[in-house]
C-alpha cells in the first residue's frame, strides 16, 4: 500500500464522506472507506499506471483502426510519433498519454454528468467516489438522474455537460427521433452485457418464449437495448413484440413493484434491478441478454458534439477519468470493493449484496441455484460502429426510423470521435473495407456491411 | 367543553393505537414454515440464501421478510435514521431530509409569491369588470383542471431548465384558485358598500384598497390557501419527475432503493408539513375576517 492511504490512519482524510446514517453500521462504515482506500491504493500502482494507459491508447487506436492489419500497416508506415500527431490532428484525444504528463489548459473545470442508478454506470460513478476526475482537474458531480426522458432534456438543455446514456440514445437524438436532433457522441461504451430478463415467479414452468403470448413485459426506455433485444429474443421465438405481446415502458423500479403486484409479467431490465427481483423473492432470471449477443453493449457515456468542439482538452480530460475507471471495473478482482463504493446512498442506493452479485457474476438466479459467470457484466468501453449499425437496423426493423438510414455515415459520426478515413485519407493510405467487427447475436451473423440486407431477413419486422 | 376536547383527544389516540396494532397484526411474517437450520442445509444451500440477505449461519431467527410492508418498529427505525442526521449533506446525491424540505419549501414559496403576483391583481380587475370576466373565462375553465404532470413535459422542453420548469409547474397549478376566488370575493363585494363610497366621491384607488380588499380578503385568503395546498401537491409530483432535491426526489430516490419504510417517512412528513402551511393560512384567514 503506498503511503497516505492507509484507511486506519487517523489523519487521512478520506474521500467518501459520511458520518454518517449511511451504512448499517461503524463496522460497515469503516469497510466501505477501506474499500475506496485499497481501490485508490490500487489505481496508483505503477503496474495498474501502465496497463490503463495502454488500455486507453489502444482503445483511441483501435477506435481509428479497427483491423489489426491495417493498423500495423499504418504505425508501421508512419511511425509511433506520426501516427499519435495525425490521430491527434483530428481531436485532441490521441496521444492521450503524453497530455496526461503535460496536461493542456482545461476549457472548464466545474462539470456536472447526469447518471441513471444502475451497475451499467459503475465506471462513470465509481470514477468520483476513487478521485479520478479530481486526478485529471475536474471538479465533476455526478448527479442522479430520474429518468432518461430527462437525461436526454437534460443533455438538450445543456443542464448537464455529459451524461450516461442508453447506446441507442446518441444515436436517436442525433437523428431527431424523439426529440429534436442534436448530434451527440459516444465517448465510450460504459458497459456490455449486464442486463436479463426477469419473470415473476409464476412463470417458473414456462421457460419457452413460445409461451409467452399474452405477456406482458417491462423495459427502461423505448431507444434502449433493453427494448431491442428483448424484441429480437421473442421475434426469435416467433412472436410478434407489437401484437403478441405488450411491451411498456416503466422506470425499474417499478418494474419490480409491477412485478410484485402481477401487473407486468417479467422484464427485460437493467441491473440491480433483475437481482433486486430475485432479492425480493418475486422474480427469477431466465436468462442474461449476454446469452442473446455476448458482449452487446448496453449504456454508453458520451457528450455533444458542441461540448467536445467547445472543451478538446476538457472532453479529453474527462474521457481518460471514464476510461481509466473502466480499465479498474475491468479487472475482477476489483468488482467486490466497487460494489462497496457505489452501493451508498449517494450512488446506487442499493443493498450492497446485490450489486456484489451483479458485478462479480457469482448470483441466486431466483430458482434455487446459485450460478457462476463472471462475465455477468463487463465493462468495454470500445464503442464498435458495427454495434451502432447493428442499433440503427433494429431502429429501421421496429419501424422508430422510417426511409432511407445511412447506417454507415451516421455510425461513424455518432459513435466514433475521430473521422478515421480522413486521417487516412490525408496519410494516402487506403481506407479499409469491412473493417467493422461482426457480431453473432443468437447465433445469426451480422454483417455490417449489408444492413438492409439484414433488416429485410427478418420475417417478423415493421420497415416500410 | 373542556371534556369534549379531553375525550376527542383520547378517542384520537386510542385510534391511533389501534391503528398501530392493526399494522403490527397484519405485517407479522405470515406462518410459513420456518427456515430450516443451517446444520440441514447444503453449502450452496446455505449460500443462496446469504445472496438473498438471509444468514442461516446467524442462529437467530431470521427477521420478516424485508420484502412485505414494513412493521411499525421498522417504519419507527427509518424515521428515526432519517430524524438523526436532517441536515446532513454528502454531495448532491444524498442530502438529509431538513434540506430537502428546505429545497422542497424554497420552490414552493418562489412559484407560489408568483402566483399570488399574477393572480391577486388579475383577480381583482377580472371582479370588477364583467366583461373581462366572460372574456377570460373560458380560458380559466379549460387550464384549471389541468395536472402538474401534463404540464411539466411542456415546461422543460420550452424552459430548457429544470428547477425553473418545476417552479413554473408550482406557479401554473397554483394560480387558478387565488384567481377565482379573488375574482369571486371582489364581484362579490355589497352593492351598498360600493354605492356608499361612490357618494363620498372615492377615489378608485383609495375605494379598491380601502372598501374592496378589506371587503373581499377573507375570500381572497381563502383562494390563497387552496393555493397553497396545491403547490404543496405539485412539489412533490414535480420533484419526482425531475428529480435533483427535494422532498419528491427523496421519494423517488427511496422508491429506486424499494425501501418503504423511508417512502412512507416522507410521506408523513410531506402529511405534517403540509398541515402546518395550511395552519398557518388559517391564521391568516382569522385575522381577516370579520362578523358583519
Amino acid at each position: 500500500m503506498s503511503p497516505g492511504l492507509d484507511p486506519y490512519d487517523a489523519d487521512r482524510p478520506l474521500r467518501l464522506g459520511c458520518a454518517c446514517g449511511q451504512h448499517g453500521s461503524a463496522d460497515e462504515h469503516v469497510q466501505a472507506k477501506a474499500a475506496v482506500a485499497t481501490l485508490q491504493a490500487r489505481s496508483e500502482s505503477e503496474d495498474f499506471v501502465a496497463r490503463a494507459n495502454a488500455f486507453i491508447e489502444a482503445a483511441v487506436v483501435k477506435a481509428l483502426f479497427p483491423q489489426d492489419a491495417v493498423r500495423r500497416r499504418f504505425l508501421r508506415a508512419v511511425g509511433r510519433s506520426t501516427a499519435m500527431a495525425a490521430i491527434g490532428s483530428v481531436l485532441p484525444l490521441a496521444s492521450l498519454q503524453a497530455m496526461a504528463q503535460d496536461k493542456a489548459a482545461l476549457e472548464k473545470k466545474d462539470l456536472k454528468i447526469g447518471f441513471i442508478p444502475i451497475t451499467c454506470a459503475t465506471p462513470l460513478i465509481m470514477a468520483h467516489p476513487l478521485g479520478f476526475y479530481s486526478k485529471q482537474g475536474l471538479n465533476v458531480e455526478v448527479v442522479k438522474t430520474a429518468g432518461w426522458a430527462l437525461i436526454r432534456d437534460k443533455m438538450l438543455n445543456k443542464e448537464y455537460d455529459a451524461t450516461h446514456f442508453l447506446s441507442p440514445m446518441p444515436l436517436a437524438i442525433s437523428l431527431g427521433a424523439g426529440s429534436n436532433p442534436v448530434p451527440m457522441r459516444v465517448a465510450t461504451i460504459q458497459n456490455t452485457n449486464g442486463q436479463a430478463i426477469t419473470l415473476a415467479n409464476k412463470h417458473k414452468d414456462k421457460r419457452d418464449p413460445r409461451q409467452w403470448k399474452g405477456f406482458k413485459f417491462a423495459v427502461p426506455f423505448e431507444y434502449s437495448m433493453h427494448n431491442f433485444l428483448l424484441r429480437y429474443y421473442v421475434a426469435e421465438a416467433g412472436l410478434d413484440p407489437d401484437r403478441d405481446i405488450q411491451i411498456r415502458v416503466v422506470p425499474p423500479p417499478e418494474m419490480v413493484a409491477n412485478l410484485r403486484a402481477g401487473n407486468i409479467d417479467g422484464y427485460l431490465g437493467p441491473d440491480p434491478f433483475n437481482q433486486r427481483a430475485v432479492y425480493e423473492e418475486i422474480g427469477f432470471i431466465h436468462l442474461l441478454t449476454k446469452d442473446l449477443w455476448n458482449g452487446h453493449p448496453c449504456c454508453a457515456f458520451g457528450t455533444s458534439a458542441e461540448f467536445i468542439q467547445k472543451n478538446p482538452n476538457t472532453f479529453a480530460a474527462l474521457f481518460r477519468a471514464v476510461m481509466t475507471s473502466a480499465a479498474m471495473a475491468r479487472e475482477a478482482k476489483n468488482r467486490e470493493l466497487i460494489a462497496k463504493v457505489i452501493a451508498p446512498q449517494a450512488y446506487l442506493n442499493q443493498p450492497e449484496t446485490v450489486i456484489a452479485q451483479v458485478l462479480t457474476g457469482r448470483f441466486a438466479d431466483g430458482l434455487g441455484k446459485v450460478q457462476s459467470v463472471p462475465d455477468r457484466a463487463d465493462f468495454d468501453p470500445m464503442p464498435w460502429q458495427s454495434m451502432a449499425v447493428w442499433i440503427l437496423t433494429q431502429m429501421k426493423r421496429w419501424g422508430y426510423v422510417k426511409g432511407e438510414v445511412n447506417y454507415k455515415q451516421l455510425a461513424e459520426q455518432v459513435f466514433l470521435l475521430t473521422d478515421a478515413k480522413k486521417t487516412m485519407a490525408a496519410l494516402d493510405m487506403q481506407p479499409p473495407a469491412g473493417a467493422y467487427p461482426k457480431f453473432t447475436i443468437m447465433g445469426k451473423v451480422f454483417d455490417p456491411e449489408k444492413p438492409e440486407a439484414y433488416v429485410s431477413s427478418f420475417a417478423i419486422q415493421r420497415a416500410a | 367543553m373542556r371534556s369534549l376536547n379531553l375525550r376527542a383527544a383520547l378517542l384520537s389516540l386510542a385510534l391511533l393505537v389501534l391503528l398501530l396494532a392493526v399494522w403490527q397484526v397484519a405485517t407479522l411474517p405470515s406462518g410459513g414454515s420456518p427456515a430450516p437450520a443451517a446444520a440441514s442445509m447444503t453449502a450452496e444451500e446455505i449460500e443462496y440464501a446469504k445472496l438473498l440477505g438471509k444468514d442461516p449461519t446467524a442462529g437467530a431467527a431470521p427477521a420478516a421478510a424485508r420484502s412485505g410492508f414494513p412493521t411499525p418498529a421498522q417504519m419507527a427505525a427509518a424515521a428515526w435514521a432519517q430524524l438523526a442526521s436532517p441536515f446532513h449533506d454528502h454531495g448532491p446525491n444524498d442530502k438529509g431530509i431538513g434540506l430537502q424540505l428546505a429545497h422542497s419549501l424554497g420552490r414552493v414559496a418562489l412559484g407560489y409569491l408568483f402566483a399570488a403576483a399574477v393572480a391577486v391583481p388579475l383577480g381583482f380587475a377580472i371582479g370588477m369588470s364583467p366583461l373581462l370576466y366572460r372574456a377570460l373565462d373560458p380560458f380559466i375553465q379549460i387550464l384549471k383542471p389541468i395536472s402538474p404532470l401534463a404540464w411539466m413535459p411542456l415546461a422543460l422542453y420550452t424552459i430548457k431548465d429544470s428547477s425553473i420548469s418545476g417552479i413554473f409547474v408550482i406557479f401554473i397549478c397554483s394560480v387558478w384558485p387565488m384567481l377565482i376566488n379573488t375574482a369571486f370575493g371582489v364581484a362579490g363585494v355589497r352593492r351598498e358598500w360600493l354605492n356608499v363610497a361612490r357618494t363620498l366621491e372615492v377615489r378608485p384607488m383609495r375605494r379598491a384598497l380601502e372598501v374592496i380588499l378589506p371587503a373581499a380578503a377573507p375570500t381572497i385568503l381563502t383562494g390563497m390557501r387552496i393555493s397553497m395546498g396545491i403547490a404543496w401537491l405539485v412539489i412533490v409530483a414535480a420533484e419526482m419527475l425531475v428529480g435533483g432535491t427535494g422532498i419528491g426526489y427523496f421519494v423517488w430516490n427511496e422508491w429506486n432503493n424499494l425501501s418503504l419504510p423511508n417512502v412512507i417517512f416522507a410521506i408523513l412528513v410531506i402529511g405534517v408539513v403540509g398541515m402546518l402551511l395550511d395552519l398557518m393560512f388559517a391564521r391568516l384567514q382569522k385575522a381577516v375576517t370579520y362578523a358583519d
